[in-house]
Parts: C-alpha cells; sequence; structure tokens
C-alpha cells in the first residue's frame, strides 16, 4: 500500500481524531487570552462530546485505511467510544477535585486532551509508526500530570513523575529496538502485511522476529503493568495526584490493551509458541502476584494498583484463549466486556475516593482507616465504594461479575484449565483484600471528631450516580451491551 | 410471579434501610408486614400443593412457572419455578425470616435500618436460590445471598467477627467459583453438542455424565454444595460464623443458607450428574458419615454455647448428605424433612442461645448453671428443643432422621449403622445443654428475664410446627412424594434421549 496521499472519504473517518485536535488548539488559544478553569474545563468536556458524537457520524463509512498508519473499523470505533465516555466521566471529577486543591489547572486540561488524542490513534493505529506514536502522545502528557504542582511541600508527586518518566523512556526504547528487530527481518512498519511476510517464509520466524516480539511485549506489558514490569506503578500511583492517578488506571491502560488486542488478532506472528507461553507467564505471574502484594497495602491508592496488575493478568487470560483457536469470538468479547467492567468500576471506586476529605495532608493518604465509619457518615458514598469493591472482586449484581463471567467462559472453551485455576485462586486471594475494604468502611468511629466534610461538586455528583447505575444495570441486564460489543468488534476478524 | 417475591422483599429492604434511619421501629414494621405478607400469600399454595400441580412447563408440572430471556448470547434465560419442595423450603424461609426479625428486635439497636436491608435481602437472595431453574441465575441469587450476611456478621456480630466474616466469605466464595467454572463446562458441553448454549435446567439434565471430565464438573458443584451444608472436611467457617453472628444472623444461617447446599445437591447435583451416585455415592455417604459422629463429639467439647450448637448443625447435615447419596424415596423424604425440621430446632435453639447471651453477656457454658430456677419458661422450651434435637419420637426430627436411615440401609447397611450411632451421640450433646446451664449449682445470674411473650410466640411456632411434623408428617410426605418421582422422570427422560442419541449414532457408522 503506497497511498501516500488521502481522498476525502478517507480524511473524513478521521473526523473524531481531527476533531480532538481541533478543540485542543481551541483551547490553547483560549487560555492564551483568558485563564479560566471553568472555561477551560466546558472546553475540553465540549470537545470529548462533539468526538464522541463524529463517532456515530463516520459510523457509515467504516472501515477506512486513512494513510498506512491509521485504520478506522468498527472495532476502533468501539474502544474510541469507550476511551471518550470514561474520558467524559473523568474530567468532571478532576475539575471538582483541582478546584477544590486551589490550582491553576489549565494545563492540566490541555494534557488530558493532548493524551485522549494519543490514545484515540493508538487504538487505530495498523502501523509500528502510529502505535508508537500513539504511545507517546498517550504517555508523555501522563507524567506531566503525575508530576502535576501540587502542593508546594508535597515532593511525593515530582519523584513518581521522575520515577515513570525514566522507567517509561526505558520500557519506549525497549519496544523501538522490538520494533527494529521485526523490521530488519521484514522490512515493513505495518501490522498486516506483518502476516502476508510470514506467511511467505514457510520456515519457522527467524530467531530476531522472535527477539523482537518478546520486546514489543516488554514494552506493552510496561505500560500496562503487568509482572514483572509492574515495579513503578505502586509508587506511581501513590504518589501522583488522584486524578492522574486515575487517568493511568483507566484511560491509560484500557487504551493500550485495545491496541495489543487489535496486533494480537491481526498480526500472526504472535502465534509463535515462545510468545504464547511468555504471555501464559505473564498471565499467571500478574494474577498471583498482584492478588498477593494488594493484601497488605494499607494505601487505597496502592491496593488499587496492585489489584489492576491482576485485572490485567485476567485479560490476558482471554488473551490466551484466543491464541488456541481461530474461533476468537469470545474471547474478543470478553476482553471488550471486562474492559468496561474494569473502567466502570474503577473509575467509581476513583469517584469516591476523590470526594474524600483529608488527601492533603499525607502522603500516601487515602489510607484505608481513613474509610471507616463511611457507611455511617456518608450511607451513599460508601454504598458506591461498595459496588466498586464487589465489582472488582466479580461478585453478582455488578458488571465485574459479567466481565470475570466472560473470561470464564473463554477459557473454558479452550480449555485452559491450569491457567483457570490460577485465576480462580486469584480471585479467592483477591476477595479478601476487597471485602477488607467493605468491612473498614462499617467499623463504627468512636471519637466523632474526625472530618466528615466532603469536596463539593455538582458535577461529580452526576458522574457518581452515572457510573453506580451503569455498574449494577450492566451487571443485571448485559445482553445490550453484549449485543453492541459483537456487532462492533467481530465483523473485523 | 415468583420474581415478584424476590422483588418485594428486595424493596422491603431498601424501604427499611431509608425510614430505619429515621425511625428504627418502621424498619422492624416493614420487615415484619414483608414477610408477613409474603407468608400469608405463600400458604395457599401448599394445599394446591397437596391436590393437583397447576402449572405446565417443559414436559412437567410446576406450582408456578416463570420464563423470561435474559442473556441470549449465552442461552441464559430468567427460570423460576415452584414444586414441593421448593415451596417448603420457601415457607420455612419466610418463618425463620420473621423469627429472625423477632429475635432481632431488641438485640439490634445499632444502624436498625441498615441490618434489616441486609436481613431482607439475604432472605430474597435465599427465595431465588430455592426457585431458580437456570444455572446462572442460581448462581446469582446463591451470591446476591451472601454479602449480606457477610455485613450481617461483620457489623453486628461478635467480638471476633471481621475474621468470621472473611472466612465465611472467602470460603463460600472460592467454591462457588468452582460451580461457575462448572456450570460453564456443561454449558459449552451443550453448545458443543447442540450447537448453541443453554444454561436451563432442562437442557442441561445428565448432560454431565457425557463428558470426559464428567467427575471433576461434579467435584467443583460438590464442593459448594458441601462446603454451604457444611460437611466434614469443609465445615470449618460455621462454627465462626455462626458463633459470631448475631442471632438473627444465626437463625438465617442455620435454619435457611445450610438447606441451600443441601437443596443444591438434590435439585442439580444428582440430575445433572445421575452417574455419579453409582461411582460417588460411597464417598459421599462416608463423608456424611465421619461428618455425623467427628462433628457430634467436638461439639461434647464444646463450652461455647452457640458453637456447640454450630456443631451440632453440622452433625445433622451429615443425615442429610447420607440421604441425598442413597437417592431412594424414603430417604429423600427423610433428607428433605432434616431440612426442614433442623431448620426449626437449631433456630430455636440460637435464638436460646442469643436471648441467654443477650442476658448474662456470655456464652460460656462454664459461667451458666442452674438457671431453671430463675428462668423456667427458657428452661421448658430449651428441653423442648434439645430433645428434638435428640431426636425424641413425636418430634420432627426423629420422622427425619428415621426416614434417612430406614432408606440408606437399603443402599448400605454399613454406613447406616455408623450413622444410627449419631442418634447416641445426639443424645450426650444435647442434653449437656441442659445440665450445664440449667441444673447444676446456681450462678450469680439471678436477675435474669423470663421470656417475654415476642419470644414466647416466636418459639409457640416453632414447637407447634415440630410437634406436626413428628405427629402428622404426611402432610409433607404428599407434598415432596411428587417431587421426587418428577426428579426422577427427568433424569430418566434425559436418560433415554442420551441413549437414543447413541444408539442414532451407532446405526449411522454402521451404515456408513
Amino acid at each position: 500500500m503506497n497511498t501516500s496521499t488521502l481522498n476525502s472519504t478517507e480524511f473524513f473517518s478521521l473526523l473524531p481524531i481531527i476533531l480532538i485536535s481541533v478543540g485542543l488548539l481551541a483551547l490553547m488559544m483560549v487560555i492564551a487570552i483568558k485563564r479560566s478553569a471553568k472555561m477551560s474545563f466546558q472546553i475540553t468536556l465540549a470537545t470529548l462530546a462533539i468526538s464522541f458524537i463524529s463517532l456515530f457520524i463516520i459510523q457509515d463509512l467504516l472501515p477506512q485505511q486513512a494513510t498506512p498508519l491509521l485504520l478506522i473499523d468498527s472495532y476502533g470505533v468501539f474502544f474510541m467510544g469507550l476511551i471518550l465516555i470514561t474520558a467524559m466521566l473523568l474530567l468532571p471529577l478532576c475539575y471538582d477535585y483541582w478546584k477544590h486543591h486551589n490550582q491553576i489547572q489549565d494545563e492540566f486540561y490541555l494534557l488530558y486532551l493532548i493524551s485522549i488524542l494519543g490514545a484515540l490513534v493508538l487504538i487505530s493505529s495498523s502501523h509500528f509508526a502510529a502505535f508508537f506514536l500513539g504511545l507517546e502522545l498517550l504517555s508523555l502528557p501522563i507524567i506531566i500530570m503525575v508530576g502535576y504542582p501540587f502542593f508546594s511541600h508535597y515532593s511525593a508527586s515530582m519523584e513518581s513523575a521522575t520515577k515513570y518518566l525514566i522507567l517509561s523512556a526505558a520500557a519506549s526504547a525497549t519496544l523501538m529496538f522490538g520494533v527494529a528487530l521485526i523490521y530488519s527481518q521484514y522490512g515493513t512498519l505495518e501490522f498486516i502485511p506483518l502476516t502476508d511476510a510470514i506467511a511467505s517464509q514457510s520456515h519457522s520466524p527467524h530467531t530476531l522476529v522472535k527477539v523482537g516480539t518478546i520486546m514489543l511485549l516488554i514494552g506493552i506489558a510496561f505500560k500496562l503493568s503487568l509482572v514483572p514490569f509492574h515495579l513503578w506503578t505502586p509508587d506511581v500511583y501513590q504518589g501522583a495526584p488522584l486524578p492522574a492517578t486515575a487517568f493511568l488506571a483507566t484511560i491509560s491502560k484500557g487504551a493500550v490493551f485495545a491496541l495489543l488486542l487489535r496486533f494480537y488478532l491481526s498480526s500472526e506472528v504472535f502465534l509463535t509458541e515462545s510468545l504464547v507461553w511468555s504471555i501464559a507467564a505473564i498471565a499467571i505471574a500478574s494474577m498471583l502476584v498482584g492478588n498477593l502484594l494488594a493484601l497488605f497495602q494499607e494505601s487505597i491508592k496502592r491496593l488499587l494498583a496492585y489489584s489492576s496488575i491482576a485485572h490485567f493478568g485476567y485479560l490476558l487470560v482471554a488473551l490466551l484463549a484466543i491464541s488456541q483457536s481461530i474461533g476468537a469470538d469470545i474471547a474478543i468479547e470478553a476482553v471488550a466486556y471486562y474492559l468496561v467492567a474494569y473502567l466502570l468500576s474503577t473509575l467509581a471506586a476513583f469517584a469516591v475516593l476523590m470526594r474524600l476529605p483529608g488527601l492533603k495532608e499525607s502522603t500516601d493518604a487515602p489510607r484505608l482507616d481513613s474509610l471507616s465509619g463511611l457507611f455511617w457518615s456518608h450511607p451513599v458514598l460508601a454504598a458506591i465504594l461498595t459496588l466498586a469493591m464487589l465489582s472488582l472482586a466479580g461478585i453478582p449484581l455488578t458488571v465485574g461479575f459479567i466481565g470475570k463471567f466472560y473470561i470464564f467462559a473463554a477459557a473454558v472453551e479452550e480449555s485452559l484449565w491450569g491457567i483457570l485455576l490460577i485465576a480462580i485462586i486469584g480471585s479467592g486471594i483477591g476477595l479478601f483484600y476487597y471485602m477488607r475494604v467493605i468491612l473498614v468502611m462499617t467499623y463504627s468511629v468512636s471519637h466523632q471528631d474526625t472530618e466528615t466534610y466532603l469536596y463539593p461538586g455538582q458535577s461529580g455528583r452526576v458522574v457518581l450516580a452515572i457510573v453506580a447505575l451503569l455498574t449494577v444495570w450492566l451487571g443485571i441486564y448485559p445482553a445490550p451491551l453484549i449485543e453492541l460489543i459483537r456487532e462492533m468488534t467481530l465483523v473485523v476478524f | 410471579m415468583l420474581s415478584a417475591l424476590v422483588i418485594l422483599l428486595l424493596i422491603a429492604g431498601g424501604l427499611a434501610w431509608f425510614y430505619g434511619n429515621r425511625n428504627p421501629n418502621h424498619a422492624r414494621w416493614i420487615a415484619v408486614a414483608s414477610l408477613g405478607c409474603l407468608l400469608l400469600f405463600m400458604i395457599p399454595l401448599l394445599s394446591q400443593a397437596l391436590s393437583s400441580p397447576l402449572h405446565y412447563g417443559a414436559e412437567i408440572s410446576w406450582l408456578a412457572y416463570q420464563q423470561h430471556e435474559w442473556i441470549p448470547r449465552f442461552g441464559i434465560s430468567f427460570i423460576m419455578a415452584l414444586d414441593g419442595l421448593s415451596l417448603l423450603l420457601v415457607l420455612l424461609t419466610l418463618l425463620l425470616g420473621l423469627i429472625a426479625v423477632a429475635a432481632s428486635w431488641n438485640e439490634i439497636t445499632e444502624r436498625v435500618g441498615f441490618f434489616y436491608f441486609n436481613l431482607l435481602w439475604s432472605l430474597a437472595g435465599v427465595l431465588g436460590v430455592f426457585m431458580a431453574l437456570d444455572l446462572f441465575l442460581f448462581f446469582f441469587f446463591w451470591e446476591m445471598m451472601l454479602i449480606p450476611m457477610y455485613f450481617l456478621i461483620g457489623i453486628w456480630g461478635h467480638e471476633d467477627r471481621k475474621y468470621a466474616a472473611i472466612k465465611f466469605f472467602i470460603f463460600t466464595q472460592v467454591s462457588s467459583l468452582l460451580m461457575l467454572v462448572s456450570m460453564l463446562a456443561l454449558a459449552y458441553l451443550h453448545q458443543q453438542q447442540t450447537g448453541q448454549y443453554s444454561f436451563s435446567y432442562f437442557d442441561l439434565i445428565g448432560t454431565g455424565d457425557q463428558s470426559e471430565f464428567g467427575v471433576w464438573l461434579m467435584l467443583g458443584f460438590f464442593i459448594a454444595f458441601v462446603v454451604k451444608l457444611p460437611a466434614f472436611p469443609f465445615h470449618t467457617w460455621l462454627p465462626d460464623a455462626h458463633t459470631q453472628a448475631p442471632t438473627g444472623g444465626s437463625i438465617i444461617l442455620a435454619g435457611v443458607l445450610l438447606k441451600t447446599g443441601a437443596y443444591g445437591l438434590i435439585r442439580f447435583l444428582i440430575p445433572l450428574f445421575p452417574d455419579s451416585l453409582n461411582y460417588f455415592a460411597p464417598y459421599a455417604m462416608t463423608i456424611g458419615v465421619v461428618g455425623i459422629l467427628y462433628t457430634a463429639v467436638v461439639a461434647f467439647a464444646q463450652t461455647d454455647l452457640k458453637r456447640l450448637i454450630a456443631y451440632t448443625s453440622i452433625s445433622h447435615m451429615g443425615f442429610v448428605l447420607l440421604g441425598v447419596y442413597a437417592w431412594n424415596e424414603l430417604a429423600l423424604q427423610g433428607a428433605a424433612m432434616q431440612m426442614l425440621t433442623h431448620g426449626l430446632s437449631a433456630a430455636a435453639l440460637f435464638m436460646i442461645a442469643g436471648s441467654i447471651q443477650h442476658r448474662i453477656h456470655t456464652r460460656n457454658l462454664n459461667e451458666m448453671g442452674g438457671f431453671w430456677a430463675s428462668v423456667p419458661r427458657i428452661g421448658c422450651i430449651t428441653l423442648f428443643f434439645a430433645m428434638a434435637s435428640l431426636g425424641m419420637p413425636g418430634l420432627g426430627n426423629f420422622v427425619a432422621e428415621f426416614l434417612v436411615l430406614a432408606g440408606s440401609f437399603q443402599v448400605s447397611v454399613p454406613m447406616t449403622l455408623i450413622a444410627t450411632l449419631g442418634l447416641v451421640t445426639a443424645a450426650v450433646y444435647s442434653l449437656i445443654i441442659i445440665q450445664k446451664a440449667f441444673h447444676g449449682r446456681q450462678t450469680d445470674h439471678h436477675d435474669m428475664a423470663d421470656f417475654d411473650h415476642r419470644e414466647m410466640s416466636a418459639m409457640a411456632v416453632m414447637i407447634i410446627g415440630l410437634l406436626w411434623m413428628g405427629l402428622y408428617p404426611q402432610t409433607f410426605l404428599d407434598t415432596l412424594s411428587p417431587v421426587f418421582s418428577q426428579l426422577n422422570t427427568l433424569i430418566n427422560l434425559a436418560g433415554i434421549k442420551e441413549s437414543g442419541i447413541e444408539i442414532a449414532s451407532q446405526s449411522m457408522e454402521r451404515l456408513l
């Protein structure tokens, strides 16, 4: 494919990405003229909303290969929609949070939009160049968000940012080198022709390619914080301000996994045995290590960090179910549904945490014991956090259960009994700490002098309600979402 | 109509939480009203069960039947049905729910609204379990009853409540994950044979035996049910949970939650894996018999009154396991009767233990003694239920255990003989309660208040129930017997279908 020129349809199909870029420029102009947090927030939200609406407009054009770099298809549109919805839900929470902390926050929205742009590019990339571009566009702003000027006496966020910067750069370098190795053998950077290149070679792929794919995997595993590339996660989660942590946990990881799935499905490079084995090993290690280390955490942010490690371990199980046979339907659906569930429940958890008081004072707040008595002082918040924890633990009535059900179904269909057993053990361990969070909230607080003051914020409250309702609704009546996922994702592969 | 039962309780729970924050009495009366209404609504069905079944669904007759589409992707539908066994257990659940409310009336004074919310939601889950006929739906309710119970133990429990609550939750949850995997495997097997997923009970009956992994799938179900029952090696969560739970929680746990395990064995495990009766029955019966004797001995050694009663529960549940795996009319009726009678007698004993603890702030038997003089009513009633628990003829427990033993005698004489020893040990541990608490040297708890009207009426209901089941069990046996013949018909039908396919495929092969 040497189409260097874009025709108008192809160009039009890039509408969501273009709209975000336009919004970004507009925001920059506005900030240059008048610094108003409220206005910046509104522009950002409007940009996201318009971009989301444009997904419906381009619906009829799909699929479009817009330049060799980007492929806009319904799979991409589904995940773009998911990311945009998550971004729209997260943004008001950030606004409330920063407003309360009296920070100049305009830059945050700029960074936020750039990062979303990166996520959209990443999701629709069909070429290693776009892949790398999207990934860096996604992660570089996160580094600044993590270290975002917080409080004068608060140095933890700077430490986190430095840590994330160095490790992220190392991971990107590894990934680049892996890509270079693959290029050295196949002479192309596109995902799909890679398949043809392999098909033309009857013998097994060259060692360099194997090494290259493994290095690629390492880079991605770092972004998804899979064991053993997870070491940065708890520290960065803990040191970063809550909005940045939430962004990292939801949008960044969601977009990277969406790409991983696409790459995995479109390039059969990944079907080499060594790679499947290493993914299996990473999945097992993530499920066990993530859950085990989460057991002893006293800081909720660290607990959520380890729990997210475990969750991406479960997601890898679904990925493994793909590699076993041709019929990958259920595994793709499982990944999509599980990602929705994970994003919703994580968002719900962070939404509650962001409204909690007392974050200013300590470095590792909110601590687990700061939640005690929440059930009696703020029953609604406690109920929503309970819902989020139950959903992360995969208990019925919540969307997390259907997600776990899907993953298990995919694993059963491919007879991955050993890994399934590990997943069950992991879930069993997981119950312990999720339940502990819930139990702590029910303690009765003897001294009533603890501050039970909440940050005000109308928009945050709306988000909480939406997220809680969706968590329950999709847990009880998942059929519409399943239909949507089947319609959107399966046609592609 | 059946889902309305569950939904009504869920709504009542929400209302109880909401109004209970303003006035605790509102929460209590909402709970009483909702449970009472449902009970009054369900009782007429009992007479229908005795005369003739009403509706027809999926080839066999049910008292009530309801089916909707739910998640077509996996062939999951919303199937609820009621037959004699379900009906009796639903009635037991509602009755014990009322008794649990009565027992908690004065005991629970903090966060009353949330307490009744959890109580009602837990009961709603149990009702769902007893009526669901879709495996996914069953699992849904199976889990739904756990979380409220976790809260009941974890918030209103006694000194070690956190430990007990988490242990309870992890035991039941991990075992049920194994069951979930087994369910998925069954559904997948069905998909391979017919081209589509199904979680419907009617589609899956008998399919478990066709898989080469059938034994493992069966074990997934078995462990989930046996943990809940509980049977011997998996019982360690129960003494903790029962001891630490508030009285209302103990009543629901012992009276109803344990029965879901037994119900699962009868309704799901055996029909899904009929062949397991051949290869697994000896092991299961051994587990049952060992449990009967071992936990009876352990019960005898306890000094904590609630812990003692908890161990007797495990011992009694051993009879259920024995009866289910003997799988003949007598034994099954005995097992079902045992579920009902033990529900009443254990609930009553836990209520007594709770009220004693409420009065003297200890459960330690060594600190009790000579209560008979000061609280004769409590003494008499305890004696009655101790007699029931040791299997005195004329009371329900005797009928149940006799039927189980008579049934299992036809299957395995040695097992039955050893199980019979359980009746002797039952006498020992039942009498030790009376002896330690009510006889002997009087301790310094003279000012104990005797049972009041509220407690007496709750006890009266359970006494009448046990007498009815002991003196005229025919009502219950008549309700139950069509259930078991139906179950057997279903299993046989599935067997015929299956062998029909086999014969057809064999003849096909021959033709080719």
